[in-house]
């Protein structure tokens, strides 16, 4: 085989990978891998800002489950990239972010553009790499993409010296890839899959609470299975909504701090707790030692980390989430002395409860005639699109709205910042999301907080004929902490007042987008209807009440019982 | 409660940083830290003492196996084992104290390894136990100097009957 230069190595290896399309920013440690990628298919949308970047492949790997690309510059170029990676590291998203560094020559002298993205990232990354010789290059790239996909899937970062991307080499033969000191566990122990069992079959309340590794592990359909033929209901994280169908009668929609009356009381009153790829977070479980008090938990979990960390478990069981909920599928299925259909029915008393729970506090809002109220605008865009948009969020009260009222029926679907609670993380990764899937209905439903903080990721949006929606519920206020500055702070605004905002119809319209606004409750429906049927970029402003809270809500270390209601 | 883990890891630059950066960014403590290469250049061996209740060493032990590079953890004070720090101290040694020094020292089984008209430079092996307690009689005399290794441990061998 014949000699190529590094940056040519490093396309033929992401094209190698599956690769089709990158996010990334040139800058003059990466010119050389930026003029490689002129001679590839691999498409690389250029985003305006590199944090853009990073969040626009993660939504990308969000809805597609395959691994997300961004290439940065060294230096600024690095940092900027830094809030993306962290971003997709709490939401264990696989992603391959390629830096470019100073020639190697000129490491540690404080070159131009120079800063030591390994050490900064080393936090915030699943692994990552200073590639330091060009033997290694093609074989740390593929170990780069086998780590962030395999075991609890994270970002990778790969630190590439701008020497080496001109240095002549021979590509290497693809080996299989071994890394002696790394091997997830991906198979249940088969004890802990019948103690499991056996604890499910003794259970008189049991409850499903499923997290971000079921979507990971695209194990929806198993998990419908298991809780459909015994008649568990579930209730999701913020990670997990659409891992269920939220239409279906076992769901209880999201728990925790804004999670519904029914799932958390079910949670608190269950008997047994069946964890699957949730990680018991503090926005999950509230005040820790009255959560799911009453019950015996099992936990699957692809990560030995994650168990026992917060919450003490009487069933560990570290797997794929996939494999496990299988083989607990298949031990209810063989087991010829069940039957199934009592097993179900052992549960109406408890589904009567929770039902119960539901008719008594329902997840609702006070509705008006004419102010426009958040909540409403989701149930709107739920309608008309019927419930098959992917959505993607900011952070804060935007967010939390979406999760109660746009009930996800598909997985990969939801597309937020869960464990960083990124602002400005909707729009760029609406981007990936929709470059994945140009046919689909992508909308990012926003706050007119956050989505100021990516927004020149719109120009991206329209090079590249990314018909996004932006819903933006504007309230004039930076609305979740003002909504805890209320009620917990003497209603002392302190900061949180956006007095000054653009007009984001005129904004809309600067570039090269469609913008609408609605200021009326009978405004909402024409705006949304329109905004679906164009083909372009549509900021949709609703001009919401300004007040309105999110309900329920868990004050910060109470128990999740103590809600307040709306 | 104290607990001394050892940690088999790869030998690759920033390993050492990756494994510091755990402790640090998660709040574990880091009472001792020790490190060198075993007869494989390419892997390096770690012996960390840590303080904290169960659920944190399992932590510990966890986050530490999580790391790309770590090939194995084992918390060896969970067992019987040996464990050895060494110690120089540099010793005031004038003439009213240079034989209550040297006295003290052979008690203990250490050894002079630098002499000057004034000092004492001396080397003491044992747990750590022991070198506090060489420490605390020693101090009255006078120690302009001291530097500690930390420990190191190794799990003893199981018996067979």
């Amino acid at each position: 085989m014949g000699k190529m230069s590094g940056s040519q190595a490093v396309v033929k290896c992401l094209e190698e990978e599956g690769i089709k399309t990158i996010f990334g920013y040139p800058g003059g440690a990466v010119i050389d891998l930026f003029d490689a990628l002129m001679d590839s298919d691999i498409n690389n949308v250029l985003v305006r800002h590199e944090q853009g970047a990073v969040h626009a492949a993660d939504g990308f790997a969000r809805v597609t489950g395959e691994v997300g690309v961004a290439l940065l510059t060294s230096g600024p170029g690095a940092t900027n990239g830094v809030t993306g990676i962290a971003t997709a590291y709490m939401d264990s998203i696989p992603m391959v972010i390629l830096t470019g560094q100073v020639p190697r020559a000129l490491i540690g002298n404080d070159a131009f553009q120079e800063v030591d993205i390994v050490g900064i990232s080393r936090p915030c990354t699943k692994h990552n790499y200073l590639v330091s010789d060009l033997d290694q290059l093609i074989p740390t790239l593929r170990e780069a993409f086998y780590i962030a996909k395999s075991g609890r899937p994270g970002p990778v970062l790969v630190d590439l010296p701008k020497d080496l991307m001109a240095s002549q080499l021979t590509y290497p033969e693809k080996k299989d890839i071994k890394i002696s000191s790394y091997q997830p566990t991906y198979k249940p122990h088969p004890v802990q899959i019948e103690r499991a069992c056996k604890k499910i079959m003794q259970a008189k309340k049991p409850v499903l609470y499923v997290g971000g590794g079921v979507i990971l592990s695209d194990s929806s359909n198993e998990l419908r299975e298991l809780a459909i033929k015994l008649n568990i209901p579930v209730t999701m994280t913020l990670m997990g909504l659409g891992a269920f169908p939220g239409t279906h009668d076992l769901s209880m929609g999201m728990l925790g701090m804004h999670g519904t009356y029914t799932a958390n009381m079910a949670v608190a009153e269950c008997d047994l707790l069946i964890a699957v790829g949730a990680r018991f977070d503090d926005r999950v479980t509230g005040k820790l030692e009255d959560f799911a008090a009453k019950s015996q938990k099992i936990h699957i979990d692809i990560d030995p980390t994650s168990i026992s960390k917060n919450v003490k478990v009487d069933v560990p069981i570290v797997s794929d989430c996939k494999k496990a909920l299988t083989a607990i599928n298949e031990w209810f299925d063989t087991k010829s002395d069940i039957n199934l259909s009592d097993e179900a029915d052992r549960h109406m008393p408890w589904l009567e409860t929770i039902h119960d729970w539901t008719v008594k506090h329902p997840l609702s809002y006070k509705d008006d005639d004419i102010i426009i109220k958040p909540q409403y605008v989701i149930e709107t865009l739920h309608k008309h699109t019927e419930g098959k948009a992917i959505i993607t969020t900011e952070v804060g009260q935007n967010q939390m709205w979406a999760a109660q009222f746009y009930k996800l029926d598909y997985h990969r679907h939801f597309v937020t910042s869960g464990g960083l609670g990124t602002m400005g993380f909707g729009l760029p990764a609406a981007i990936g999301a929709q470059m994945a899937f140009p046919d689909k209905t992508v909308i990012d439903i926003a706050g007119d907080g956050s989505i100021q903080m990516n927004i020149q990721e719109l120009a991206t949006a329209k090079q590249y004929n990314c018909p996004v929606k932006v819903a933006i519920l504007n309230n004039g206020y930076l609305g979740m902490v003002r909504q805890w500055q209320k009620l917990f702070y003497n209603k002392r605004y302190a900061s949180t007042t956006m007095d000054v905002a653009p007009d984001f119809v005129d904004l809309a319209k600067a570039y090269g987008a469609l913008g609408l606004r609605a200021t009326t409750k009978d405004e909402v429906e024409p705006v949304i209807k329109e905004a679906l049927a164009t083909d372009n970029i549509v900021i949709m402003d609703f001009k919401i009440e300004k007040e309105e809270g999110v309900y329920p809500m868990v004050p910060a270390g109470k128990a999740n019982t103590e809600m307040l209601l709306v | 409660m104290k607990h001394t883990i050892s940690v088999l890891l790869q030998n690759k630059p920033g390993v050492l940083s990756r494994v510091t950066g755990l402790f640090s960014g998660r709040g574990f403590n880091i009472k001792s830290l020790c490190v060198a290469e075993t007869l494989d250049k390419g892997i390096s061996c770690l012996t960390v003492v840590s303080h904290g209740d169960e659920t944190i060493v399992e932590q510990i032990t966890k986050q530490l196996h999580k790391l790309i590079d770590v090939i194995k953890v084992t918390d060896i004070s969970e067992h019987e084992f040996v464990e050895r720090e060494m110690i120089l101290i540099r010793m005031k040694a004038e003439s009213h104290t240079r034989a209550e020094v040297l006295r003290v020292i052979d008690i203990f089984r250490g050894k002079v390894v630098d002499v000057s008209a004034k000092s004492y430079a001396v080397e003491i092996t044992g747990s750590a136990s022991k070198i506090t307690a060489a420490i605390d009689i020693l101090r009255p005399i006078g120690i302009k100097e001291i530097i500690r290794t930390g420990t190191i441990a190794m799990a003893r061998a199981t018996k067979t009957k």
